[in-house]
């Protein structure tokens, strides 16, 4: 039996169960706001924007720690896309999960201490943690202070396209958190990825 | 659909009668009063020494005389509404002791200014905490100035013009020792600090008006004109913040209808301001909602499949 890899150490885990509380909340209270009504209250409106705005504060430095932590330990390495292969390698770990786990295949890309993300999952998080989280922080930032936004762009409220650009990056996000809470049950166990984001330990394939 | 009939029934009559391209009717015989009457300073011969004086006028009887070109009443004479006895100088003492006519008394119960409903507005000021506080001295002029009145829901003005210059109407005295102290005694409340609850209250103040949660909203009254008691403003964010926003019936009312039926839900508040909640795209909604079963059914027949093989 393979031995158990010390993938997560203990700033990721943290920053990690920060996102994911925050993430909720965020979630919650955002579509409380977008589909706020007099009659069927989520949460109270004056709560969900106060709760919204100081869990936005907290994942945007949490986001800040994450950037550090990438630059500062080897974990940033794990985040390059290698372009030429990338198309190849995707269509490799889509037919697995499509087809091949279905066949009792082996993972074509399991973890390793030099591997941590198969090649769909280092791709989402990419487009995830350095496309989206930036864009939903800018925007989220900029509502907070809405006057350094640009009052009119092409005849439409800026405010109302930050807002718009906003909701539809938090609704992706959203999206990306169902999906990614769906595959951490693909590990060795159901339970085993939820484990390892405890213990810092992921178990063998 | 009925608030939009009503809406569409009310704002339909929403024109301006007063002309407001031609050259101003009483642009000559008003010279004479704007001489002096426009400026900080006028001067005068004095009759007994023959030597000119300079005098300071009093602040509360200057005019801007672009403002009141570009006012509602641009084409009126000073002597349609002031005393002829203005006419000479030094004016004389009993003229300032004429009543002022209040807007009811040039324009009740005459059908050609029936659209503007002043007799409604009538009856809701005289319900309303500045006529229920006050004795009769509150009157129109306490709010508007008839000199430079302009119908900003008739024009062709922006909503944040529209909320700029109403807002105006309240802070002026609601913001300002001196003219609050005018009408009350009571100490005047800081808006800042009374309105704290209300997050990002500068972004509020630039967005609404006053009157959105101060008065009593009808759908058939143009610009509401009730003012409530404090204690029964409006202070629920829902009732704002939500797809059935009370300020369609009444703010963005003076929007063009046509807006509202162009596909997107609450299309007029899409274009040109953005309420959290009150702003729900149609389309994105389905859209959302169809990506998201999607997911989800991706998910549960892979579950499925995971299962049956396992």
């Amino acid at each position: 039996m393979a031995e158990r890899i010390y993938l997560y150490p203990i700033w990721l885990r943290l920053w990690h169960a920060i996102n994911a509380l925050m993430f909720l909340v965020l979630l919650a209270t955002g579509l409380s706001m977008q589909y706020s009504s007099p009659d069927l209250p989520l949460i109270r409106f004056d709560l969900a924007v106060q709760f919204h705005n100081i869990s936005g504060l907290i994942v945007s430095f949490n986001y800040l720690i994450f950037l550090a932590g990438n630059i500062a330990t080897k974990n940033g390495r794990y985040y390059r896309l290698q372009l030429a292969t990338l198309y190849k390698e995707l269509t490799i770990q889509l037919e697995y999960y499509l087809i091949g786990v279905f066949k009792k295949r082996p993972a074509p890309y399991p973890v390793s201490k030099d591997r941590k993300f198969n090649p769909l999952q280092k791709f989402t998080y990419v487009a995830t943690m350095y496309g989206m989280m930036p864009v939903i922080i800018v925007t989220g930032l900029a509502l907070l202070f809405p006057e350094f936004i640009i009052e009119k762009v092409f005849q439409s409220s800026g405010i109302f396209l930050t807002a718009f650009l906003h909701t539809i990056v938090g609704f992706m996000l959203s999206m990306f958190l169902v999906i990614h809470i769906y595959f951490s049950t693909m590990g060795s166990s159901p339970t085993s990825n939820f484990k390892s984001m405890v213990n810092g330990y992921q178990e063998p394939h | 659909m009925l608030l939009l009939l009503l809406i569409f029934s009310v704002s339909a009559s929403a024109q301006l009668l007063v002309d407001m391209e031609a050259e101003p009717a009483g642009i000559e015989s008003n010279q004479t009063c704007f001489e002096c009457h426009t400026n900080q300073i006028y001067s005068y011969e004095n009759d007994w020494t023959g030597e000119i004086e300079r005098k300071a006028m009093n602040p509360n009887f200057i005019l801007d005389s672009t403002a009141f070109h570009q006012g509602v009443h641009r084409h009126f004479a000073c002597t349609d509404c002031h005393s002829p006895d203005y006419e000479s100088f030094p004016h004389p003492s009993e003229a300032r002791l004429e009543p002022m006519y209040s807007c009811i008394d040039c324009h009740g119960g005459d059908d050609t200014y029936a659209q503007y409903q002043f007799e409604l507005i009538e009856e809701e000021f005289s319900k309303s905490v500045h006529a229920t506080h006050n004795d009769e001295n509150f009157d129109c002029w306490m709010c508007h100035d008839p000199h430079a009145y302009k119908a900003m829901t008739r024009g062709n003005f922006k909503i944040t013009e529209i909320v700029q210059n109403h807002n105006q109407t309240c802070i002026s005295c609601h913001n300002d020792p001196i003219q609050f102290k005018l009408v009350s005694d009571s100490l005047r409340p800081d808006l800042a600090v009374v309105h704290d609850f209300i997050p990002n209250y500068n972004l509020h103040l630039k967005s609404v008006r006053c009157i959105e949660c101060h008065t009593s909203q009808e759908d058939t009254m143009w610009v509401a004109h009730q003012i409530l008691e404090k204690d029964l403003a409006v202070k629920k964010c829902v009732d704002c913040h939500s797809s059935n926003t009370m300020l369609m019936a009444s703010l963005y009312k003076y929007q063009n209808l046509e807006a509202r039926q162009d596909g997107f839900l609450n299309a007029v508040i899409l274009n040109n301001s953005y309420v959290i909640g009150a702003n729900r795209n149609y389309i994105f909604n389905i859209i959302s909602i169809v990506l998201f079963g999607f997911a989800l059914l991706a998910i549960a027949i892979h579950v499925y499949f995971r299962f049956k093989n396992r």
